[in-house]
């Protein structure tokens, strides 16, 4: 498979441009760190400097300015304040636009850009340099020469052995060293075996360098940088005075700015400091590199999907296999069968293992939102987020996006207040929104929760009213005035802002939610802000089953929800007439006879089974008439002719190559909980 | 073109051009239905069927074709016949139609399968509205075919 080298650079370019936004946004909280600012000017560098080597001069010219105003603020020369995050935020926007589109993108935006970037760069210098302003402006003008009163840098340099099948040629870019200045080259052998060990297409010399210039680091990683991932390079400052070479430089050093001479000669003892500070932070990195090529590999997501399928067929070839074998009395062929199981089963949780994401990757999608959000609606919000390295199927995080999306917008738009609202209910003046995944058996938890004021069940119920969807004066629980919030084209908001009104709506991001077997639910304390909780299965795939009997059907009840199986005594049986309750060790719960569900025909079972499942908080029993056994369930979806079937989320296909239904235990128990309503007498009631 | 003079003819007046359509006579009850060739896959046996709880009568089971669970339906119940037991002629014609826009795969289950022949939109006659329990709208039309009358069944709205 060819593949576009242009296409490769926008993938990586759209990895780093995702990875800088975080780093920004980081930065924005925590102005001060190092890290991060190394982080952000690493990102501009390798996206200028490979966005040059595709012929994205464009995106390398304008990534010029942005990554010389990091590397003054990497020198400490201005502090990052939230300005600058800004404006660097949108000049990451600018150049994925570029990336993107180059030729439809107006430069005039790119100007501006540019323009902000430099007055907040030459407007805020920090104080403690002592720099006046328009001398830090002009030194971010001329390409930010790093460490300008450097008299010369001593330079190791050693290559990967490879680098010479790889077409490099080690001399030219020395030759390009010299260009810069006058050097001294040392070669250093030791490493280069005896003659007859000798490989010549291997390149096991390094060298040092010791270059007589006062170029800027930058220049001379420039020489190297494209086989900067393949080498590692040490490039350490030399004392000017050391050196003595150089007077004509001693001139030129400013005699009215100490802290510039200070630099320019520092104390001797303090020079071998960050000289050994330096390898090691470079071998570091190097090391990361070197990581981060072996441990992952770029897959395409059909791939993927094509071998989770070819699983899924396995799965159930294996099941057939397994029911032949126990049906038989050949024991070898029972042992293969069993072997078989083990490794399927193991194939099938691998496989699914690749598919699965942290949710990280999908929370920081959100920071930017609820940054521009916050910053148009004039309203402070701290978003936290945890768990994000909870993992969930890759189709699940994509599909999660744009219900997150709309429950962010409506916590930052609907829940939090104004800031002024938020200071007479003594509430901190920024709002909080936690955004939070965990595991609960063989599902995933993601709760979006803010502090703000709370539903406003009276005004939900006036609108219900208003639209017909209750009569006046009807009793509902709290909890079921606020489910119309998910009833379609039902909005409260009082008028409609540029957040509200897209179209999508409470309904959709329940739909959403449903069509990928979760449910969805809110809750809210008064004064106190919501939660809106989803509850997903890992999962698309494939969900371990337990395979039940009702009459003659056979059907599968996902694993995650079941607690536990009992038998439906006969004496339980006589007790529970008329009420249908079981006592589980003392708690009541309520039990669906699967048989009158289903409508099945023929005798029941004498011995009528109880599989205890739990939706949320509510524990159902169901009566089946025989439990079969755990089932690994490849899950088929239904036809869309079967769409109006809401009892069963999908189908499987059994070891006998009969179909089995999947039974949605949620929809089931609703189900349930409106025939028992129908059926309830008006005593009851 | 053809496809398009046909739909005309079963909405419109009676057809004034001649058009020929590929079919296979499938028996259904005492009616005989010809179902255009273009939407059927495959002709297979009869195979274990799985109920479906709560589904649409006509809809009432799932079979497994190759790896694949599909939906059958029983046009007899659509069309108020009554259900009867299987026979040894019993097929199911396994059809792919579009249904909004979708191309849905499904099981015909039926009594007899003839043959594939053509038959002419000259014969072509609109759905009596009297004579007939059958709702006019699942029809496309009724032709002729060796002297008997057969129905062209109109599959996205029988199954919509």
């Amino acid at each position: 498979m060819e593949l576009d080298p242009a296409e490769t650079f926008r993938q990586e370019a759209a990895e780093l441009l995702d990875s800088l936004e975080t780093v920004l946004l980081d930065l924005g909280q925590t102005p001060q760190d190092r890290d991060l600012i190394d982080a952000a000017f690493r990102a501009l560098h390798t996206i200028k400097g490979s966005g040059a080597m595709f012929g994205f001069d464009k995106v390398a010219a304008f990534t010029h300015d942005f990554e010389t105003a990091f590397d003054l603020i990497r020198k400490g020369k201005i502090d990052a304040n939230h300005d600058i995050v800004t404006v660097s935020l949108s000049a990451r926007d600018y150049i994925r636009t570029l990336i993107d589109d180059p030729d439809s993108t107006d430069p005039i935006i790119g100007e501006a850009i540019v323009e902000e970037l430099q007055r907040l760069i030459g407007g805020g210098p920090s104080a403690s340099h002592g720099v006046a302003p328009t001398e830090a402006a002009d030194t971010a003008a001329v390409a930010a020469p790093a460490e300008p009163a450097q008299a010369g840098w001593q330079i190791e340099i050693a290559f990967e052995p490879d680098i010479l099948r790889n077409g490099t040629n080690p001399l030219v870019l020395l030759d390009d060293l010299r260009a810069l200045g006058p050097c001294v080259v040392e070669a250093d052998l030791e490493k280069v075996p005896e003659l007859d060990a000798l490989d010549p297409e291997s390149c096991l010399i390094a060298w040092t360098v010791t270059l007589q210039s006062a170029c800027s680091k930058d220049e001379i990683e420039d020489v190297f940088m494209f086989v900067r991932d393949e080498m590692k390079l040490v490039i350490t400052a030399l004392d000017a005075p050391a050196a003595g070479l150089f007077p004509a430089l001693d001139m030129s050093m400013p005699d009215d700015v100490p802290e510039l001479a200070a630099v320019a000669s520092p104390p001797r003892a303090a020079a071998p400091l960050p000289a050994a500070a330096a390898p090691a932070a470079e071998k570091a990195e190097f090391n990361r590199r070197a990581d981060d090529k072996t441990s992952t590999v770029r897959v395409q997501a059909e791939r993927l999907d094509e071998l989770m399928d070819r699983v899924g067929e396995l799965v159930i070839a294996q099941a057939r296999l397994s029911q032949i074998a126990h049906s038989g009395t050949d024991l070898a062929i029972k042992a293969i069968a069993e072997e078989i199981e083990r490794l399927a089963s193991g194939l099938r949780d691998s496989t699914m293992g690749v598919r699965m994401v942290p949710m990280g990757s999908l929370f920081g999608r959100f920071r930017r939102l609820v940054h521009d959000l916050s910053r148009d609606l004039g309203k402070p919000v701290d978003f936290v987020t945890v768990g994000e390295d909870t993992e969930m199927d890759k189709t699940m995080i994509e599909r999660l996006a744009d219900p997150l999306v709309h429950l962010i917008r409506n916590a930052i738009d609907h829940g939090i207040e104004s800031a002024e609202q938020r200071s007479q209910t003594n509430k901190s003046g920024t709002g909080r929104i936690e955004l939070a995944a965990r595991y609960v058996g063989a599902q995933v938890l993601v709760t979006v929760q803010d502090d703000g004021a709370g539903l406003d069940t009276a005004r939900i119920r006036a609108k219900a009213e208003e639209n017909g969807l209750i009569q006046p004066g009807a009793s509902l629980s709290e909890h079921e005035i606020h489910q119309f919030l998910f009833h379609p084209g039902f909005s409260t908001a009082k008028t409609i802002s540029a957040l509200s009104g897209r179209g999508v709506g409470m309904d959709v991001v329940k739909r959403t939610i449903e069509a990928m077997r979760g449910t969805i639910d809110l809750t809210t304390i008064p004064g106190h802000g919501s939660s809106v909780t989803l509850r997903l299965p890992l999962t698309l795939a494939i969900i371990d089953g337990l395979l039940i009997r009702v009459g003659e059907g056979r059907y599968i009840i996902p694993l995650s929800a079941v607690e536990e199986c009992i038998e439906l005594t006969a004496e339980a049986e006589a007790r529970a007439k008329g009420r249908s309750f079981l006592n589980v060790r003392g708690e009541l719960v309520p039990f669906l006879r699967l048989r009158d569900v289903f409508d099945a025909e023929g005798q029941p079972d004498p011995h009528q089974k109880v599989i205890v499942t739990s939706i949320g908080d509510t524990r159902v029993g169901l009566v089946v008439d025989q439990i079969i056994g755990s089932h690994q369930t490849v899950i088929k979806s239904l036809s869309k002719l079967h769409s109006d079937v809401t009892m069963f989320s999908g189908a499987t296909i059994l070891g006998d190559g009969s179909a089995a239904l999947i039974m949605d235990v949620a929809q089931l128990v609703t189900l349930g909980q409106a025939r028992a309503e129908s059926d309830r007498t008006p005593e009851a009631a | 073109m053809n496809q398009l003079q046909i739909q005309e003819a079963a909405r419109g007046a009676p057809p004034v051009i001649e058009t020929r359509l590929q079919v296979l006579m499938v028996g259904l009850g005492n009616e005989i239905f010809a179902i255009e060739t273009d939407m059927v896959r495959e002709i297979i046996d009869p195979v274990p069927v799985t109920r479906v709880a709560g589904a649409r009568s006509f809809l009432p089971a799932l079979i497994n074709v190759r790896g694949n669970v599909i939906p059958l339906a029983d046009l007899r119940i659509r069309f108020g016949m009554a259900r009867a037991a299987q026979t040894p002629d019993t097929r199911i014609v396994v059809v792919e139609v579009e249904i909004d826009g979708d191309p849905v795969t499904l099981g015909l289950l039926a009594d007899k399968v003839y043959e594939v022949t053509e038959v002419s939109t000259k014969h072509a006659q609109q759905t009596p509205r009297l004579g007939s329990h059958w709702r006019p709208d699942f029809i496309r039309f009724i032709t002729k075919w060796n002297d008997e009358f057969v129905i062209v069944p109109d599959m996205a709205r029988i199954l919509g």
